[in-house]
Protein backbone atom coordinates (compact mmCIF):
# COMPACT_ATOMS: atom_id res chain seq x y z
CA UNK A 1 0.00 0.00 0.00
CA UNK A 2 1.43 3.19 -1.13
CA UNK A 3 0.69 6.00 1.31
CA UNK A 4 2.12 9.59 1.85
CA UNK A 5 4.06 11.44 4.23
CA UNK A 6 5.95 14.92 4.79
CA UNK A 7 8.18 16.07 6.77
CA UNK A 8 8.70 19.47 7.88
CA UNK A 9 8.88 22.97 7.59
CA UNK A 10 9.87 22.07 11.09
CA UNK A 11 11.80 19.32 11.73
CA UNK A 12 14.72 18.14 13.71
CA UNK A 13 16.14 16.37 11.10
CA UNK A 14 16.02 19.73 8.99
CA UNK A 15 17.84 22.67 10.58
CA UNK A 16 15.91 25.05 8.37
CA UNK A 17 12.47 25.70 6.94
CA UNK A 18 11.56 23.29 4.05
CA UNK A 19 9.28 20.57 3.56
CA UNK A 20 9.58 17.14 1.82
CA UNK A 21 6.34 15.31 0.72
CA UNK A 22 7.06 11.60 -0.35
CA UNK A 23 4.94 9.01 -0.97
CA UNK A 24 6.40 5.53 0.42
CA UNK A 25 5.78 2.01 -0.08
CA UNK A 26 6.38 0.42 3.22
CA UNK A 27 9.81 1.98 4.50
CA UNK A 28 10.61 2.36 0.55
CA UNK A 29 10.21 6.16 -1.17
CA UNK A 30 9.23 5.99 -4.29
CA UNK A 31 8.33 9.70 -5.06
CA UNK A 32 9.57 12.96 -3.12
CA UNK A 33 8.93 16.12 -4.10
CA UNK A 34 9.36 19.51 -2.42
CA UNK A 35 7.69 22.39 -1.14
CA UNK A 36 10.06 25.63 -1.07
CA UNK A 37 9.69 29.36 -0.14
CA UNK A 38 9.60 29.59 3.39
CA UNK A 39 12.98 31.11 3.58
CA UNK A 40 12.00 33.56 0.81
CA UNK A 41 13.06 37.25 1.92
CA UNK A 42 13.31 38.85 -1.20
CA UNK A 43 17.06 39.40 -1.26
CA UNK A 44 17.10 40.03 -5.33
CA UNK A 45 14.33 42.90 -4.81
CA UNK A 46 16.11 44.34 -2.00
CA UNK A 47 19.63 44.48 -3.87
CA UNK A 48 18.19 46.79 -6.76
CA UNK A 49 17.06 49.53 -3.64
CA UNK A 50 20.99 49.71 -2.63
CA UNK A 51 23.84 50.94 -4.62
CA UNK A 52 26.64 48.67 -5.08
CA UNK A 53 28.97 49.28 -2.20
CA UNK A 54 25.41 48.08 0.10
CA UNK A 55 24.78 45.21 -2.01
CA UNK A 56 28.08 43.91 -0.59
CA UNK A 57 26.60 43.83 2.82
CA UNK A 58 23.41 42.36 1.83
CA UNK A 59 25.05 39.37 -0.27
CA UNK A 60 26.91 38.63 2.47
CA UNK A 61 23.68 37.89 4.08
CA UNK A 62 22.63 35.14 1.27
CA UNK A 63 24.14 32.36 3.14
CA UNK A 64 25.64 32.41 6.95
CA UNK A 65 28.18 29.58 6.18
CA UNK A 66 29.37 30.68 2.51
CA UNK A 67 29.19 34.35 2.87
CA UNK A 68 32.48 35.04 0.73
CA UNK A 69 31.44 33.17 -1.77
CA UNK A 70 28.20 35.40 -2.19
CA UNK A 71 30.49 38.59 -2.22
CA UNK A 72 33.15 37.70 -4.08
CA UNK A 73 30.65 36.40 -6.82
CA UNK A 74 28.88 39.53 -6.73
CA UNK A 75 32.13 42.05 -6.28
CA UNK A 76 34.00 40.21 -9.41
CA UNK A 77 30.87 40.99 -11.43
CA UNK A 78 31.19 44.38 -10.83
CA UNK A 79 34.70 45.24 -10.99
CA UNK A 80 33.99 44.13 -14.68
CA UNK A 81 31.52 46.06 -14.87
CA UNK A 82 33.12 48.88 -13.97
CA UNK A 83 36.11 47.53 -15.86
CA UNK A 84 38.52 47.76 -13.05
CA UNK A 85 41.66 45.68 -12.41
CA UNK A 86 41.67 44.90 -8.63
CA UNK A 87 44.89 44.70 -6.62
CA UNK A 88 47.08 41.64 -6.78
CA UNK A 89 47.64 41.42 -2.91
CA UNK A 90 43.62 41.97 -2.81
CA UNK A 91 42.97 39.00 -5.10
CA UNK A 92 45.23 36.82 -3.08
CA UNK A 93 43.92 37.42 0.24
CA UNK A 94 40.60 37.17 -1.06
CA UNK A 95 41.26 33.60 -2.36
CA UNK A 96 42.83 33.10 1.23
CA UNK A 97 39.51 34.06 2.78
CA UNK A 98 37.44 31.82 0.36
CA UNK A 99 39.78 28.49 0.68
CA UNK A 100 39.73 29.03 4.87
CA UNK A 101 36.14 29.69 4.40
CA UNK A 102 35.62 26.39 2.38
CA UNK A 103 37.79 24.50 5.20
CA UNK A 104 35.23 25.66 7.85
CA UNK A 105 32.09 24.69 5.89
CA UNK A 106 33.45 21.10 5.38
CA UNK A 107 34.55 20.62 8.59
CA UNK A 108 31.10 21.71 9.64
CA UNK A 109 29.54 19.51 6.86
CA UNK A 110 31.55 16.53 8.24
CA UNK A 111 30.16 16.89 11.33
CA UNK A 112 26.80 16.63 10.38
CA UNK A 113 27.28 13.46 8.25
CA UNK A 114 28.71 12.31 11.35
CA UNK A 115 25.76 12.85 13.50
CA UNK A 116 23.13 12.48 11.02
CA UNK A 117 25.01 8.51 11.06
CA UNK A 118 24.79 8.52 14.75
CA UNK A 119 28.50 9.39 15.00
CA UNK A 120 28.33 12.05 17.79
CA UNK A 121 31.48 12.55 18.77
CA UNK A 122 32.56 12.78 15.28
CA UNK A 123 30.48 15.44 15.14
CA UNK A 124 32.08 16.92 18.33
CA UNK A 125 35.56 16.88 17.10
CA UNK A 126 35.22 18.14 14.13
CA UNK A 127 33.46 21.18 15.27
CA UNK A 128 36.17 21.61 17.69
CA UNK A 129 38.59 21.71 14.74
CA UNK A 130 36.35 24.31 13.42
CA UNK A 131 36.63 26.93 15.51
CA UNK A 132 40.58 26.59 15.21
CA UNK A 133 39.47 27.75 11.38
CA UNK A 134 37.25 30.56 12.68
CA UNK A 135 40.14 32.24 14.92
CA UNK A 136 42.35 32.70 12.05
CA UNK A 137 39.20 34.12 10.27
CA UNK A 138 38.82 36.60 13.52
CA UNK A 139 42.55 37.17 13.00
CA UNK A 140 42.37 38.79 9.83
CA UNK A 141 38.29 40.22 9.84
CA UNK A 142 37.43 40.50 13.16
CA UNK A 143 34.50 38.57 12.45
CA UNK A 144 33.41 35.08 12.91
CA UNK A 145 30.82 34.62 10.35
CA UNK A 146 30.58 37.36 8.15
CA UNK A 147 33.95 38.68 7.31
CA UNK A 148 33.14 41.89 5.41
CA UNK A 149 36.58 41.29 3.68
CA UNK A 150 35.66 42.16 0.07
CA UNK A 151 35.03 45.68 -1.51
CA UNK A 152 35.52 47.05 -5.14
CA UNK A 153 39.28 47.03 -6.01
CA UNK A 154 40.31 44.60 -3.22
CA UNK A 155 40.01 43.88 -0.07
CA UNK A 156 39.21 45.97 3.07
CA UNK A 157 41.81 44.67 5.76
CA UNK A 158 45.63 43.02 5.09
CA UNK A 159 47.39 40.22 6.38
CA UNK A 160 50.89 40.98 8.33
CA UNK A 161 53.73 38.82 9.05
CA UNK A 162 52.45 38.32 12.69
CA UNK A 163 48.99 36.75 11.55
CA UNK A 164 50.99 34.81 8.52
CA UNK A 165 52.85 32.87 11.40
CA UNK A 166 49.85 32.20 13.24
CA UNK A 167 47.95 30.85 10.03
CA UNK A 168 50.88 28.61 9.52
CA UNK A 169 50.90 27.35 12.85
CA UNK A 170 46.92 26.21 13.19
CA UNK A 171 47.61 24.62 10.14
CA UNK A 172 49.42 22.35 11.08
CA UNK A 173 47.02 21.24 13.83
CA UNK A 174 44.15 21.19 10.81
CA UNK A 175 46.30 19.19 8.95
CA UNK A 176 47.13 16.22 11.61
CA UNK A 177 43.22 16.22 12.08
CA UNK A 178 42.30 16.61 8.83
CA UNK A 179 44.94 12.84 8.02
CA UNK A 180 43.07 11.41 10.67
CA UNK A 181 39.74 12.06 9.31
CA UNK A 182 40.76 10.85 5.93
CA UNK A 183 41.56 7.41 7.79
CA UNK A 184 38.38 7.05 9.71
CA UNK A 185 36.44 7.62 6.23
CA UNK A 186 38.16 4.78 4.23
CA UNK A 187 38.75 2.47 7.38
CA UNK A 188 36.01 2.96 10.67
CA UNK A 189 33.62 -0.15 9.71
CA UNK A 190 30.30 1.55 11.40
CA UNK A 191 31.10 5.02 10.06
CA UNK A 192 31.89 3.09 6.21
CA UNK A 193 28.89 0.76 6.70
CA UNK A 194 26.41 3.77 7.38
CA UNK A 195 27.77 5.99 4.55
CA UNK A 196 28.30 3.27 1.63
CA UNK A 197 25.69 2.70 -1.12
CA UNK A 198 23.39 5.34 0.43
CA UNK A 199 21.74 7.71 -1.95
CA UNK A 200 23.48 6.62 -5.08
CA UNK A 201 23.61 9.11 -8.19
CA UNK A 202 25.44 7.63 -11.04
CA UNK A 203 27.84 9.41 -13.50
CA UNK A 204 25.02 10.07 -16.17
CA UNK A 205 22.19 11.22 -13.63
CA UNK A 206 24.46 13.75 -12.26
CA UNK A 207 25.63 15.22 -14.90
CA UNK A 208 21.93 15.11 -16.37
CA UNK A 209 20.52 16.47 -13.13
CA UNK A 210 23.19 19.58 -13.59
CA UNK A 211 24.23 18.31 -10.05
CA UNK A 212 26.90 20.60 -8.87
CA UNK A 213 29.74 20.87 -6.29
CA UNK A 214 30.93 17.96 -4.10
CA UNK A 215 27.70 16.25 -5.34
CA UNK A 216 28.62 15.83 -8.61
CA UNK A 217 32.81 15.54 -8.37
CA UNK A 218 31.48 12.34 -6.20
CA UNK A 219 29.90 10.74 -9.21
CA UNK A 220 33.11 10.94 -11.08
CA UNK A 221 32.89 14.14 -12.76
CA UNK A 222 35.76 16.25 -12.61
CA UNK A 223 34.13 19.52 -13.23
CA UNK A 224 34.91 22.66 -10.77
CA UNK A 225 35.25 26.24 -11.88
CA UNK A 226 38.75 27.33 -9.95
CA UNK A 227 40.27 24.82 -13.04
CA UNK A 228 37.32 25.18 -15.69
CA UNK A 229 37.16 28.70 -15.34
CA UNK A 230 39.39 30.45 -13.16
CA UNK A 231 38.79 33.48 -11.16
CA UNK A 232 40.98 35.38 -8.71
CA UNK A 233 43.93 34.07 -8.78
CA UNK A 234 43.28 30.38 -9.17
CA UNK A 235 45.33 30.21 -12.46
CA UNK A 236 48.31 30.96 -10.75
CA UNK A 237 47.99 28.45 -7.75
CA UNK A 238 48.97 24.47 -8.16
CA UNK A 239 45.73 22.16 -7.03
CA UNK A 240 43.80 19.47 -7.98
CA UNK A 241 40.33 19.04 -8.43
CA UNK A 242 39.46 15.91 -6.21
CA UNK A 243 36.82 13.62 -6.81
CA UNK A 244 35.26 9.79 -6.19
CA UNK A 245 33.71 7.40 -8.00
CA UNK A 246 31.51 5.57 -5.68
CA UNK A 247 28.51 7.84 -6.41
CA UNK A 248 26.91 7.42 -2.82
CA UNK A 249 27.43 9.97 0.57
CA UNK A 250 30.59 7.90 1.64
CA UNK A 251 32.17 9.32 -1.57
CA UNK A 252 30.97 13.01 -1.34
CA UNK A 253 32.63 12.54 2.45
CA UNK A 254 36.08 11.11 0.90
CA UNK A 255 35.23 14.02 -1.89
CA UNK A 256 35.40 16.86 0.87
CA UNK A 257 37.86 15.18 2.95
CA UNK A 258 40.04 15.22 0.22
CA UNK A 259 39.30 19.29 -0.57
CA UNK A 260 40.33 19.78 3.08
CA UNK A 261 43.97 18.67 2.25
CA UNK A 262 43.79 20.34 -1.17
CA UNK A 263 42.76 24.24 0.11
CA UNK A 264 45.20 23.59 3.10
CA UNK A 265 47.83 23.46 0.73
CA UNK A 266 46.49 26.41 -1.42
CA UNK A 267 46.22 28.21 1.67
CA UNK A 268 50.06 27.69 1.93
CA UNK A 269 51.25 28.50 -1.53
CA UNK A 270 49.54 31.74 -1.17
CA UNK A 271 50.62 32.67 2.50
CA UNK A 272 54.25 32.08 1.30
CA UNK A 273 53.35 33.94 -2.45
CA UNK A 274 51.70 36.71 -1.16
CA UNK A 275 52.53 39.78 -3.42
CA UNK A 276 53.37 43.00 -2.20
CA UNK A 277 51.70 46.24 -2.91
CA UNK A 278 48.27 48.07 -2.16
CA UNK A 279 45.56 45.90 -1.06
CA UNK A 280 42.87 47.73 -2.51
CA UNK A 281 42.81 50.18 -5.31
CA UNK A 282 39.99 52.69 -5.82
CA UNK A 283 36.85 52.29 -7.92
CA UNK A 284 34.33 54.61 -9.06
CA UNK A 285 30.74 54.95 -7.92
CA UNK A 286 28.54 54.61 -10.61
CA UNK A 287 29.28 51.63 -13.10
CA UNK A 288 28.37 51.86 -17.02
CA UNK A 289 24.93 50.16 -18.36
CA UNK A 290 25.82 46.89 -18.93
CA UNK A 291 25.38 43.15 -17.93
CA UNK A 292 27.62 40.36 -16.55
CA UNK A 293 27.23 36.65 -15.54
CA UNK A 294 30.18 35.97 -12.65
CA UNK A 295 30.87 32.59 -11.45
CA UNK A 296 32.67 31.12 -8.50
CA UNK A 297 33.24 27.84 -6.87
CA UNK A 298 31.64 27.67 -4.05
CA UNK A 299 32.26 25.07 -0.51
CA UNK A 300 28.63 23.38 -2.18
CA UNK A 301 29.43 23.65 -5.83
CA UNK A 302 28.96 26.70 -8.21
CA UNK A 303 27.79 30.06 -7.37
CA UNK A 304 26.35 32.37 -9.99
CA UNK A 305 25.22 35.74 -9.87
CA UNK A 306 23.88 37.68 -12.90
CA UNK A 307 23.86 41.71 -12.62
CA UNK A 308 22.43 44.59 -15.19
CA UNK A 309 23.53 48.05 -14.34
CA UNK A 310 22.18 50.81 -15.84
CA UNK A 311 24.20 53.76 -15.55
CA UNK A 312 22.93 54.95 -12.12
CA UNK A 313 24.64 53.80 -8.48
CA UNK A 314 22.44 51.14 -8.36
CA UNK A 315 21.90 47.71 -10.02
CA UNK A 316 18.93 47.09 -12.39
CA UNK A 317 19.04 43.08 -11.77
CA UNK A 318 20.81 41.20 -9.36
CA UNK A 319 20.11 37.35 -9.77
CA UNK A 320 21.30 34.79 -7.69
CA UNK A 321 21.69 31.12 -8.99
CA UNK A 322 23.06 29.16 -5.39
CA UNK A 323 24.74 25.57 -5.64
CA UNK A 324 21.53 24.17 -3.82
CA UNK A 325 19.12 25.02 -6.06
CA UNK A 326 21.24 23.30 -8.53
CA UNK A 327 21.16 20.08 -6.28
CA UNK A 328 17.42 19.68 -5.81
CA UNK A 329 17.07 17.42 -8.68
CA UNK A 330 19.42 14.95 -8.01
CA UNK A 331 18.64 14.73 -4.85
CA UNK A 332 14.99 13.98 -5.51
CA UNK A 333 16.90 11.33 -7.75
CA UNK A 334 18.85 10.26 -4.50
CA UNK A 335 16.09 10.03 -2.54
CA UNK A 336 13.64 7.82 -4.80
CA UNK A 337 14.11 4.04 -4.17
CA UNK A 338 15.73 5.01 -1.02
CA UNK A 339 14.74 4.05 2.57
CA UNK A 340 12.88 6.62 5.02
CA UNK A 341 16.25 6.49 7.67
CA UNK A 342 18.19 7.57 4.71
CA UNK A 343 16.63 11.18 4.60
CA UNK A 344 18.80 12.90 6.81
CA UNK A 345 21.60 11.67 5.41
CA UNK A 346 20.74 11.98 2.19
CA UNK A 347 19.45 15.37 1.73
CA UNK A 348 22.49 16.49 4.36
CA UNK A 349 24.75 15.18 1.25
CA UNK A 350 24.08 17.63 -0.77
CA UNK A 351 25.03 20.13 2.28
CA UNK A 352 21.96 22.15 1.74
CA UNK A 353 21.78 25.81 2.78
CA UNK A 354 18.41 26.41 2.11
CA UNK A 355 18.25 29.83 2.67
CA UNK A 356 20.41 30.69 -0.35
CA UNK A 357 17.87 29.28 -2.68
CA UNK A 358 15.01 30.50 -1.95
CA UNK A 359 14.33 32.40 -5.22
CA UNK A 360 11.29 33.89 -6.51
CA UNK A 361 10.37 32.62 -10.13
CA UNK A 362 7.53 34.30 -12.52
CA UNK A 363 6.68 32.65 -15.18
CA UNK A 364 5.33 34.74 -17.85
CA UNK A 365 5.29 34.48 -21.60
CA UNK A 366 8.36 34.85 -22.87
CA UNK A 367 8.08 35.51 -25.76
CA UNK A 368 6.07 38.88 -24.77
CA UNK A 369 9.53 40.46 -23.56
CA UNK A 370 8.70 39.18 -19.71
CA UNK A 371 7.28 42.07 -17.14
CA UNK A 372 8.97 44.09 -14.41
CA UNK A 373 7.78 43.08 -10.72
CA UNK A 374 7.51 46.19 -8.66
CA UNK A 375 7.40 46.03 -5.01
CA UNK A 376 3.83 47.30 -4.34
CA UNK A 377 2.67 43.79 -6.39
CA UNK A 378 5.60 41.62 -4.74
CA UNK A 379 4.09 42.95 -1.06
CA UNK A 380 0.58 42.17 -2.70
CA UNK A 381 1.43 38.95 -4.12
CA UNK A 382 2.66 37.79 -0.89
CA UNK A 383 0.02 39.66 1.32
CA UNK A 384 -2.54 37.22 -0.82
CA UNK A 385 -0.33 33.76 -0.41
CA UNK A 386 0.16 34.01 3.59
CA UNK A 387 -3.62 34.64 4.05
CA UNK A 388 -4.16 30.99 1.39
CA UNK A 389 -2.05 29.27 4.16
CA UNK A 390 -4.64 26.85 6.16
CA UNK A 391 -5.81 27.92 9.37
CA UNK A 392 -7.68 25.11 10.23
CA UNK A 393 -5.19 23.70 12.97
CA UNK A 394 -4.50 27.33 14.64
CA UNK A 395 -7.32 27.55 17.17
CA UNK A 396 -6.74 23.83 17.94
CA UNK A 397 -7.01 23.31 21.92
CA UNK A 398 -3.34 21.62 23.38
CA UNK A 399 -3.99 18.72 25.66
CA UNK A 400 -1.53 20.69 27.95
CA UNK B 1 7.55 20.10 47.32
CA UNK B 2 6.78 19.33 44.46
CA UNK B 3 6.36 22.73 42.26
CA UNK B 4 9.96 23.36 44.16
CA UNK B 5 11.64 20.45 42.97
CA UNK B 6 9.44 21.26 39.79
CA UNK B 7 10.75 24.94 39.60
CA UNK B 8 14.51 23.87 40.82
CA UNK B 9 14.77 21.79 37.69
CA UNK B 10 13.94 23.76 35.43
CA UNK B 11 16.48 26.66 36.35
CA UNK B 12 18.94 23.38 36.61
CA UNK B 13 18.13 22.25 33.00
CA UNK B 14 16.32 24.14 30.80
CA UNK B 15 15.73 22.71 27.35
CA UNK B 16 15.69 24.89 24.64
CA UNK B 17 14.13 24.78 20.70
CA UNK B 18 15.72 25.93 18.16
CA UNK B 19 13.60 27.31 15.48
CA UNK B 20 14.46 28.85 12.46
CA UNK B 21 11.98 31.86 11.57
CA UNK B 22 12.98 31.24 7.88
CA UNK B 23 13.88 34.73 6.89
CA UNK B 24 17.72 34.66 7.70
CA UNK B 25 20.80 33.87 6.61
CA UNK B 26 22.01 30.62 8.68
CA UNK B 27 24.54 32.35 10.71
CA UNK B 28 22.96 32.64 13.62
CA UNK B 29 21.70 28.75 13.38
CA UNK B 30 25.35 27.95 12.99
CA UNK B 31 26.77 29.91 16.20
CA UNK B 32 23.88 28.72 18.04
CA UNK B 33 25.34 25.09 17.48
CA UNK B 34 28.77 26.47 17.94
CA UNK B 35 27.72 27.24 21.64
CA UNK B 36 26.97 24.15 22.13
CA UNK B 37 29.81 22.26 21.13
CA UNK B 38 32.99 21.60 22.98
CA UNK B 39 34.82 25.12 22.90
CA UNK B 40 31.87 27.23 24.44
CA UNK B 41 30.04 23.95 25.87
CA UNK B 42 26.79 25.42 27.11
CA UNK B 43 25.45 22.11 28.40
CA UNK B 44 27.77 22.68 31.07
CA UNK B 45 24.75 25.21 32.33
CA UNK B 46 22.54 22.06 32.30
CA UNK B 47 20.89 23.56 28.66
CA UNK B 48 20.02 20.57 25.95
CA UNK B 49 18.71 21.20 22.39
CA UNK B 50 15.67 19.26 21.84
CA UNK B 51 14.35 18.51 19.06
CA UNK B 52 10.35 18.91 19.58
CA UNK B 53 8.63 21.98 21.55
CA UNK B 54 7.11 20.09 23.76
CA UNK B 55 10.07 19.10 25.34
CA UNK B 56 11.17 22.90 25.56
CA UNK B 57 11.28 25.45 28.09
CA UNK B 58 12.98 27.54 26.07
CA UNK B 59 12.64 28.71 22.63
CA UNK B 60 15.42 30.51 20.79
CA UNK B 61 14.30 31.91 17.69
CA UNK B 62 16.51 33.22 15.12
CA UNK B 63 15.47 34.59 11.62
CA UNK B 64 12.65 36.98 10.89
CA UNK B 65 9.61 35.61 10.54
CA UNK B 66 8.62 35.00 6.92
CA UNK B 67 4.60 35.73 5.99
CA UNK B 68 4.87 31.86 4.59
CA UNK B 69 6.03 30.51 7.83
CA UNK B 70 4.20 32.93 10.43
CA UNK B 71 1.49 30.14 11.25
CA UNK B 72 3.75 27.48 11.49
CA UNK B 73 6.27 29.83 14.01
CA UNK B 74 2.54 30.15 16.19
CA UNK B 75 1.90 26.58 16.28
CA UNK B 76 5.27 25.44 17.06
CA UNK B 77 5.02 28.21 20.22
CA UNK B 78 1.67 27.14 21.14
CA UNK B 79 3.24 23.46 21.14
CA UNK B 80 5.76 24.75 23.99
CA UNK B 81 4.51 24.05 27.39
CA UNK B 82 4.00 26.58 30.15
CA UNK B 83 6.00 28.42 31.43
CA UNK B 84 7.34 29.25 28.31
CA UNK B 85 10.20 31.68 27.52
CA UNK B 86 11.05 33.26 23.76
CA UNK B 87 14.55 34.45 23.38
CA UNK B 88 15.11 36.44 19.95
CA UNK B 89 18.52 35.73 18.68
CA UNK B 90 20.56 37.64 16.06
CA UNK B 91 19.86 40.87 14.37
CA UNK B 92 17.06 39.16 12.19
CA UNK B 93 14.98 38.44 15.17
CA UNK B 94 15.27 41.60 16.95
CA UNK B 95 14.53 43.67 13.58
CA UNK B 96 14.90 42.44 10.75
CA UNK B 97 18.47 43.00 9.77
CA UNK B 98 19.37 43.93 6.35
CA UNK B 99 16.00 42.21 5.31
CA UNK B 100 14.08 45.27 6.75
CA UNK B 101 11.33 46.28 4.65
CA UNK B 102 11.46 43.19 2.45
CA UNK B 103 8.00 42.16 1.32
CA UNK B 104 7.92 38.68 2.80
CA UNK B 105 8.99 39.00 5.98
CA UNK B 106 8.51 40.40 9.50
CA UNK B 107 10.04 42.86 11.70
CA UNK B 108 11.21 41.66 14.14
CA UNK B 109 9.98 38.22 16.48
CA UNK B 110 8.23 40.28 18.64
CA UNK B 111 5.55 41.08 16.82
CA UNK B 112 3.91 37.75 16.57
CA UNK B 113 5.32 36.46 20.07
CA UNK B 114 6.26 37.09 23.51
CA UNK B 115 9.94 37.68 23.78
CA UNK B 116 12.07 37.50 26.98
CA UNK B 117 15.86 37.94 25.82
CA UNK B 118 16.86 39.47 23.01
CA UNK B 119 20.63 38.56 21.83
CA UNK B 120 22.12 41.45 20.01
CA UNK B 121 24.41 40.63 16.98
CA UNK B 122 24.94 39.84 13.62
CA UNK B 123 25.66 36.91 13.80
CA UNK B 124 26.20 37.35 17.60
CA UNK B 125 29.19 35.95 19.56
CA UNK B 126 28.41 32.57 21.18
CA UNK B 127 29.38 34.31 24.39
CA UNK B 128 26.59 36.21 24.15
CA UNK B 129 24.18 34.10 24.11
CA UNK B 130 25.52 32.10 26.92
CA UNK B 131 25.48 35.36 28.41
CA UNK B 132 21.37 35.81 27.66
CA UNK B 133 20.76 32.27 28.95
CA UNK B 134 22.04 33.12 32.30
CA UNK B 135 20.75 36.14 32.48
CA UNK B 136 17.66 34.63 31.76
CA UNK B 137 18.01 31.55 34.06
CA UNK B 138 18.88 34.62 36.77
CA UNK B 139 15.29 35.62 36.31
CA UNK B 140 13.27 32.90 36.76
CA UNK B 141 14.96 32.33 39.83
S1 LIG C 1 21.20 38.29 12.30
FE1 LIG C 1 22.75 38.24 10.67
S2 LIG C 1 23.76 36.26 10.94
FE2 LIG C 1 21.83 36.16 12.07
S3 LIG C 1 20.36 35.25 10.67
FE3 LIG C 1 20.21 37.48 10.46
S4 LIG C 1 21.58 38.02 8.78
FE4 LIG C 1 22.13 35.96 9.46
Amino acid sequence: MEYKVSLGPQHPALHEAISLRMTLDGEVIRDADLKLGYSHRGIEKLAEERSYIQNIYLTERICGICSHSHTTCFTQGVEQLMELVPARRGLYIRTLIAELERVHSHLLWLGVAGQESGFESFFMYTWRDREVVLDILEWISGNRVHYAMNTFGGVRRDVDELQKKKILDSLGLLKKRTDYYLNLAASEPTFVGRLAGVGKLSRQQAIDLCAVGPTLRASGVPMDVRKDDPYAVYDEIPFEVSTADSCDVLGRAVVRVKELIQSYHIIEYILNNLPAGPFKVKAPRKVKPNEVYSRYEAPRGENVHYIRSNGSEKPERLKVRAPTLANYPATIAMLKNGFIADIPLIFAAIDPCICCAERLVQLDDVRGGGRVLRFSELRAMANERAKKIDYTKKDIAWPF
Amino acid sequence: MIERLVHWSRVKSPWVLHLNAGGGCNGCDIEILAALMPRFDLERFGVQLKGTPRHADVMICTGAITLQNRDRVLRVYEQVPEPKFGVAAGACARAGCVYRGSYHTLVGIDQLLPVNAYVPGCPFRPAALIDAVVKLLNSVK
